[in-house]
């Protein structure tokens, strides 16, 4: 029986291994990559360390493609990630909060209708929304990324499980009696209790929206409007190596570490959220969400 | 497609140790002693987002879809219907939901409680590896597996040469896109469902998995018998969540066709198609039939998932 179990422990923690490698290397591979030349990485080992003037070189190569372009997609990524996740937040938060502690008719209605639009993938809202910019002529504004970045029901989902389940009722009514207005009551006695779900509705919108494609595809159009995502594309196309026939940017080709070092210059931001905020995150996850 | 973070992990422990106890629980009632005014206001801006990025482009994609010569018909829905790359379309994402879902759910359940077995803290470094890949959703996902896919460089070159593939477009023809996709999908979203299901079997009640293994329950059957029917609901909400996202599949198979300069067809997914029929061929009529086509799909799951799942319980 004891033998059993180990047996089971070990072939567990084999196929624990093998898919730890499948979710691994990946990563690994594309922090390694732009330390080697193009020729290194095809005929090197994947694995092996080419040097660290390389990876500046290739680093410089990348932020100073055509005339610093990927400053300008990271900076566009930036302000569309924080104004969406900032209006989704002054939106999801109050929501959350009215529809747990307050009573209005069509509360249950309401509540419903977040949880199907919730549920239904925001990208099959991306033809029909650009459909509505280009009518209100939002086109071409950063408002047009914004925007459909702020409707989050996802994080309104959030807020009401969390204010419905640990903010202490007699708190606000102790808050009512001593005269605080409804206002009052939120700002002063709910709001400084919601730091947690405030950051996990922040890290789920901002990760949603920094990596978001389908959007920003259809509706930016120009260099100094695209993000980051829809930059990688960009730089695909002009990789001579993906793209045969990529031609037009001969002075400035991009090559396969070029590539890699974009990609991981356009994640780093989320990248370094993930593992500085996981431990929070997980048990914010998990904790915010225990309902009775 | 970063579904999972769509998740939230009920207190399981709670309910089922109710369920023991046989005691009926009551629902608490928010009070009333606010007033309505305060609720309206507290909900005006989400609701006015509500109303403006969800209702009304919906309703317009619907007049657009609609809207015929003589007044109202579904000539458009016919119009894409015909049109010679629609099924293929639809076609190709159902063999791509088809093999991710099974094997998403297979491997995420396998994971979960192969990780549960261990101790938490070589556990957390796991479920952390598993986790991370979805901080890459999307493009750089597609771009990673771009270079993991290219036999020559690629980590898995041993893997590709099994296959006897020298090239990338020998591992991105088109009958293997559909795994391509899948395995991307994968890369970016298990982990997230394997932490939701871990979190999932930590609210199993430990005396309640004591109690079989007292009774000689091996690993197998507790993990077959008291386990999964306990997360049951999290992995039908899983698959249907997955499938309503995987319908929706656009920019993977996009990065695909920009990398191999068209080999990869650009109208490979129904979204695909709907954005050259808008932007390619000035069709938008026909481009917000597709849409609707989606949207329906995602309206139905969702409502489903909703009224009939019972997972979220809307006081």
């Amino acid at each position: 029986m004891l033998a059993r179990r180990y047996v089971f422990r070990l072939i567990a923690l084999a196929v624990l291994l093998v898919f730890a490698a499948f979710f691994f290397v990946p990563i690994m591979w594309l922090i390694l990559a732009p330390t080697k030349t193009d020729y290194q990485l095809v005929h090197d080992s994947p694995f092996a360390f080419g040097s660290l003037s390389t990876f500046a070189h290739t680093f410089n190569r990348v932020i100073n493609y055509q005339g610093q372009l990927m400053l300008i997609w990271l900076k566009n990524s930036a302000i569309y990630s924080i104004g969406g996740t900032a209006l989704a937040l002054l939106a999801a938060i109050p929501a959350g909060y009215g529809l747990a502690l307050t009573r209005f008719i069509g509360r249950r209605t309401l509540l419903a209708i977040t949880l199907v639009v919730m549920i239904m993938p925001a990208t099959a809202l991306v033809l029909p929304l650009f459909l509505e910019a280009s009518a209100v002529h939002l086109l071409g504004t950063v408002w047009a990324v914004i925007l459909p970045f702020a409707f989050f029901p996802f994080g309104v989902y959030l807020a009401y499980i969390y204010f419905s389940s640990t903010i202490p009722k007699d708190l606000l009514a102790a808050a009512r009696i001593d005269g605080a207005s409804e206002w009052g009551v939120f700002r002063h006695v709910a709001l400084p209790l919601a730091r947690p779900i405030v950051a996990l509705i922040a890290f789920f919108a901002f990760v949603a929206d920094w990596n978001n494609y389908y959007l920003p595809f259809v509706m930016t159009y120009t260099n100094s409007q695209y993000p980051v995502t829809i930059g990688l594309q960009i730089l695909i196309g002009s990789a001579p190596i993906f793209s045969p026939t990529a031609s037009g940017y001969a002075a400035s080709e991009i090559y396969r570490p070029d590539l890699a070092m974009a990609t991981l210059i356009a994640i780093m931001p989320v990248l370094i959220i993930f593992l500085f905020a996981q431990r929070t995150l997980v048990q914010g996850m998990l904790a915010g969400a225990t309902k009775e | 497609m970063t579904i999972p973070s769509a998740v939230v992990v009920p207190d399981e422990r709670a309910s089922v140790r109710r369920g023991l106890r046989a005691r009926r629980g009551s629902r608490k009632r928010p009070p009333a002693a606010t007033s309505r005014t305060a609720g309206y206001f507290f909900v005006a801006f989400y609701v006015v987002l509500l109303l403006a990025l969800g209702v009304a482009p919906a309703i317009y994609a619907i007049a657009l879809a609609l809207s015929a010569p003589g007044g109202i018909g579904f000539a458009h829905f016919i119009n894409t219907f015909n049109f010679f790359e629609f099924a293929p379309a639809f076609e190709h994402v159902l063999e791509f939901e088809g093999i991710w879902l099974i094997s998403q759910t297979i491997f995420v359940v396998a994971l979960a409680l192969m990780v549960h077995t261990l101790e938490r803290r070589v556990s957390t470094t796991f479920r952390f590896i598993f986790y991370l890949p979805g901080a890459m959703a999307g493009a750089a996902s597609a771009i990673i597996w771009l270079f993991m896919f290219t036999p020559s460089g690629s980590p898995w070159a041993f893997i590709l040469h099994a296959f006897h593939y020298q090239v990338l477009s020998n591992t991105v023809a088109p009958g293997n896109l559909f795994i391509i996709f899948a395995i991307m999908a994968f890369f970016t979203g298990a982990g997230g469902w394997i932490v939701i299901m871990y979190g999932a079997l930590n609210n199993i009640p430990r005396e309640l998995i004591e109690a079989a293994e007292i009774d000689g329950s091996n690993v197998f059957q507790t993990a077959f018998r008291i386990k999964l029917p306990l997360i049951r609901k999290w992995i039908v909400y899983m698959l249907v969540l997955s499938f309503a996202a995987g319908s929706q599949l656009f920019v993977e198979p996009q990065i695909l066709a920009v990398a191999t300069n068209g080999e990869v067809p650009a109208q490979w997914s129904p979204n695909q198609l709907a954005y050259y029929l808008a932007f390619q061929l000035d069709r938008f009529n026909d481009a917000a039939a597709v849409s609707v086509d989606l949207l329906v799909v995602g309206l139905i799951v969702a409502v489903i998932l909703v009224w009939r799942g019972k997972l979220f319980e809307v006081d």
